[in-house]
C-alpha cells in the first residue's frame, strides 16, 4: 500500500465527511444560503427597477454573476482563513500532525471540502438565476465548462491567500475581522461592488492585478450573453488572460502557502493548543 | 522496524533486560536566556511505564514534547526508536503514539468515524507482527466506548472524550506512547479503568509508556519508574519503592504557604513535597530541602515565580506553556 496514496484517499473521505457535516451545522448552512439569496433578491430588484437614466446599465444578470464572484471570494479568503485559524487553535491540526502523513491528508481534505462548497454555492446561485433572471444563463454548452474551471481555478487562486493569512494571525476571531477589511477593498477594486465604468483608472489598474477581477470576468463570460462583453474594459471576455492570471496566482499562492503552513504546523504542540484553549476560555467568560 | 523486537516478558524470563527504546542525554531547553530544562538524562526499555512527576513549571510537558518531536530542543542527545524525534520521518511517526487532549475539535464527528479515519493513516505501516491499525470496533470496546460509537463527539462526557483521545493515540499500535496529564479531571472509577487500559497495552502490545502527572498516588500505582522533576532537573528517580527509600534519612523541608513559613522533619522529603503540591498546588513558595544527614547543603528543589527570585523563577513558571 502506497502511504502517500493512502493518505490522499483518507483525506478525500475526510473532505467528504466534513462536507456532509457542514449541512448539519446551522451556521454553515446559513453561510451557504444567505449570499445566493441576497444576490438573487438584488438581481430581481435591479432587473425590475434598473438603475435609472444614463448609459450605466446594471441588469440583474450582471448583479447575480458579480454576486457569485463575491461569494467565492469570501469563501476563498475569509472561510479558509477562519477554518485554518480555528482548527489550529482547537487542536485539529495537531491531531493531523500526530499521525503519519496526516498533514497531507488534512490538506487534501480541506481542498476537497472547499471545492465542494464552491460548486454548491455556484449551483445555489446559478440554478435560481436560470429560472428567474433575464439574460442570465448559458448560451452554449461550453459555457458550463467555463463556469466550472473559473470556479475551481478562482478558489485555488484565493484559498492560498486565506491560508497564509490564517497561518499568520494570532487567533481565529481577530483574524477574521482583520481579513474582512482587505477583502472588501479587493472586492471594491475588482468591479464587483461598483460598475467598472464608474471606477477611476487607477483603481482599475490595481484591480486588474488582483485575482478577484479575473474571477468576476470569467464568471460573466460563462453566465452572461456575449453581447454583454461590450461593457468590459477590453470589449471582450479575455478568457485566456483569465485562465493565465488565475493560474499564476494559484501557483505562486500554493507554493508560498505550503511554506507558511509548514512553518505553522511545525510549531504545533499540545501545550500550544492548551494555551490557546485557556485564552479562548478567558475570552468566553 | 530494524532492530529485532524482544518482548519484555521474554526478556524478563531470560533474565536479561529488554532493549532500550528511548535514550535522552543532557537534554537542555532554553527560551532566550531562560533555562527550562537543565540537563535531563533518561532511558526507557521496551514495555516500561515511566512517569514524570513534578509540580507545574518543572519541565514535564516540555520534555514530553521534545520526545514527541513536536518541539525543538536547545541541546542534548535524544533517541526515540532509533531516530532523533526532530527528524523523525513518517514511518517513525507511525511507530509512536501521542495522546492529545481534545477540546472542541471534531465536535460534529461521530466517535467511530473519527477513530476509523485516523486509523487509516497507519495501514501502510502494518507489519506481520504488528498489524496496524487496530480494528476500530475492537479498540472502541477496549476503551469502553462501544455504545457511544454513533454519538457525536461534542455530546461525550469529559471522561468519555479522554478515552477517545487515548484510543486515537493508540490506534496505530504504537511501540512508544506519550501521555501528558492523561487523567486530569477523572473520577476514581474512570482513573482505574484508564490504568487497566495502560497495563493492557504494556502486556499485550509491549508498548513503552511515558506519562506526566502531578498525582503522586497515580505515579506510584502505574509506574515501573518515577522521575521527579523540579526546576528543569530530575531531582531523583527510581521505582516507587526505591524512590521512597533513596531519599530517606533525616531531612528538613521548609516551605511557605499564604505567607506563613512551615518546617517539617521527615525521612522521605520527596514524597512529602509531592504531597504538599497535591494539597497546595501553586500556593507553595520558597521550598527548600535540607538533608541534615548528608552534607549541610541547601538544595533548592523548586524555585517559584512567587518566591521573589526574579531572575530565574518567572522562566520556570511561564515557559512550560510556551
Amino acid at each position: 500500500m502506497n502511504p502517500t496514496l493512502n493518505a490522499v484517499r483518507a483525506g478525500l473521505s475526510r473532505g467528504r465527511i466534513e462536507y456532509g457535516l457542514s449541512f448539519r451545522n446551522g451556521q454553515e448552512l446559513f453561510g451557504y444560503l444567505y449570499m445566493p439569496c441576497l444576490f438573487l433578491g438584488l438581481a430581481l430588484i435591479f432587473q425590475t427597477m434598473g438603475l435609472g437614466e444614463g448609459e450605466v446599465q446594471m441588469p440583474g444578470a450582471f448583479v447575480l454573476s458579480g454576486g457569485l464572484a463575491f461569494s467565492l471570494t469570501i469563501l476563498g479568503i475569509a472561510t479558509v482563513l477562519q477554518t485554518l485559524a480555528s482548527e489550529r487553535e482547537d487542536g485539529t491540526l495537531l491531531r493531523a500532525k500526530a499521525v503519519p502523513r496526516g498533514l497531507l491528508g488534512y490538506t487534501v481534505a480541506k481542498s476537497t471540502h472547499i471545492a465542494a462548497v464552491a460548486v454548491t454555492m455556484a449551483l445555489l446561485t446559478v440554478v435560481p438565476g436560470l429560472l428567474f433572471v433575464d439574460d442570465f444563463g448559458f448560451e452554449r454548452w461550453t459555457d458550463v465548462l467555463v463556469l466550472l474551471w473559473v470556479c475551481v481555478l478562482g478558489v485555488l487562486a484565493l484559498a492560498p491567500i486565506g491560508a497564509i493569512i490564517g497561518a499568520l494571525v494570532g487567533n481565529a476571531r481577530t483574524g477574521v475581522s482583520l481579513a474582512m477589511l482587505p477583502t472588501v477593498v479587493v472586492l471594491m477594486f475588482s468591479g464587483l461592488v461598483m460598475p467598472l465604468t464608474l471606477m477611476p483608472d487607477w483603481m482599475l489598474d490595481i484591480g486588474r492585478l488582483l485575482p478577484v477581477y479575473w474571477l468576476g470576468l470569467g464568471l460573466r463570460a460563462a453566465l452572461l450573453p456575449d453581447s454583454y462583453a461590450a461593457f468590459e474594459l477590453a470589449g471582450s471576455w479575455e478568457l485566456p488572460l483569465v485562465a493565465g492570471v488565475l493560474a499564476g496566482w494559484a501557483v505562486v499562492g500554493l507554493l508560498l502557502a505550503q511554506w507558511v503552513l509548514r512553518r505553522m504546523a511545525r510549531k504545533q504542540s499540545g501545550s500550544r493548543v492548551q494555551e490557546a484553549r485557556e485564552k479562548a476560555m478567558k475570552r468566553a467568560w | 522496524m530494524g532492530t529485532p523486537v524482544t518482548r519484555r516478558s521474554e526478556a524478563l524470563a531470560a533474565g536479561v533486560e529488554a532493549e532500550i527504546v528511548l535514550r535522552v542525554e543532557d537534554l537542555r531547553m532554553n527560551y532566550g536566556r531562560k533555562e527550562v530544562l537543565k540537563g535531563i538524562d533518561l532511558t526507557a526499555r521496551r514495555g516500561e511505564i515511566i512517569t514524570l512527576l513534578g509540580p507545574n513549571g518543572a519541565g514535564k510537558t516540555t520534555t514530553l514534547e521534545v520526545l514527541e518531536g513536536f518541539r525543538r530542543r536547545s541541546s542534548g542527545k535524544v533517541d526515540v526508536l532509533g531516530s532523533d524525534p526532530e527528524h523523525g520521518d513518517e514511518a517513525w511517526r507511525a511507530r509512536s503514539g501521542v495522546v492529545l487532549q481534545s477540546w472542541r475539535d471534531h465536535g460534529a464527528w461521530k466517535v467511530r468515524d473519527l477513530l476509523h479515519h485516523f486509523g487509516r493513516f497507519h495501514a501502510p505501516y502494518s507489519t506481520p507482527d504488528r498489524i496496524r491499525p487496530y480494528d476500530t470496533d475492537t479498540l472502541l470496546a477496549l476503551v469502553g466506548l462501544t455504545e457511544h460509537a454513533g454519538q457525536r463527539i461534542k455530546h461525550l462526557s469529559g471522561g468519555q472524550r479522554r478515552r477517545l483521545d487515548v484510543a486515537i493515540g493508540v490506534v496505530g499500535r504504537p511501540e512508544i506512547l506519550f501521555l501528558d496529564e492523561p487523567t486530569a479531571g477523572f473520577d476514581p472509577k474512570a482513573r482505574q479503568a484508564f490504568h487497566d487500559l495502560l497495563f493492557r497495552l504494556v502486556d499485550e502490545e509491549d508498548t513503552t509508556i511515558l506519562l506526566t502527572t502531578h498525582d503522586l498516588d497515580e505515579a506510584a500505582k502505574l509506574s515501573d519508574r518515577v522521575l521527579l522533576l523540579a526546576g528543569g532537573r530530575i531531582v531523583t528517580e527510581g521505582s516507587p519503592d526505591e524512590l521512597a527509600a533513596s531519599v530517606a534519612g533525616d531531612s528538613e523541608v521548609t516551605w511557605t504557604v499564604d505567607g506563613r513559613r512551615h518546617v517539617h522533619g521527615t525521612d522521605a522529603p520527596a514524597w512529602h513535597i509531592a504531597e504538599l503540591y497535591a494539597v497546595h498546588g501553586d500556593g507553595i513558595t520558597d521550598l527548600k530541602v535540607t538533608r541534615t544527614s548528608l552534607e549541610d547543603v541547601d538544595m533548592t528543589m523548586v524555585r517559584r515565580y512567587e518566591s521573589g527570585d526574579a531572575e530565574v523563577a518567572p522562566a520556570d513558571l511561564d515557559e512550560e506553556n510556551r
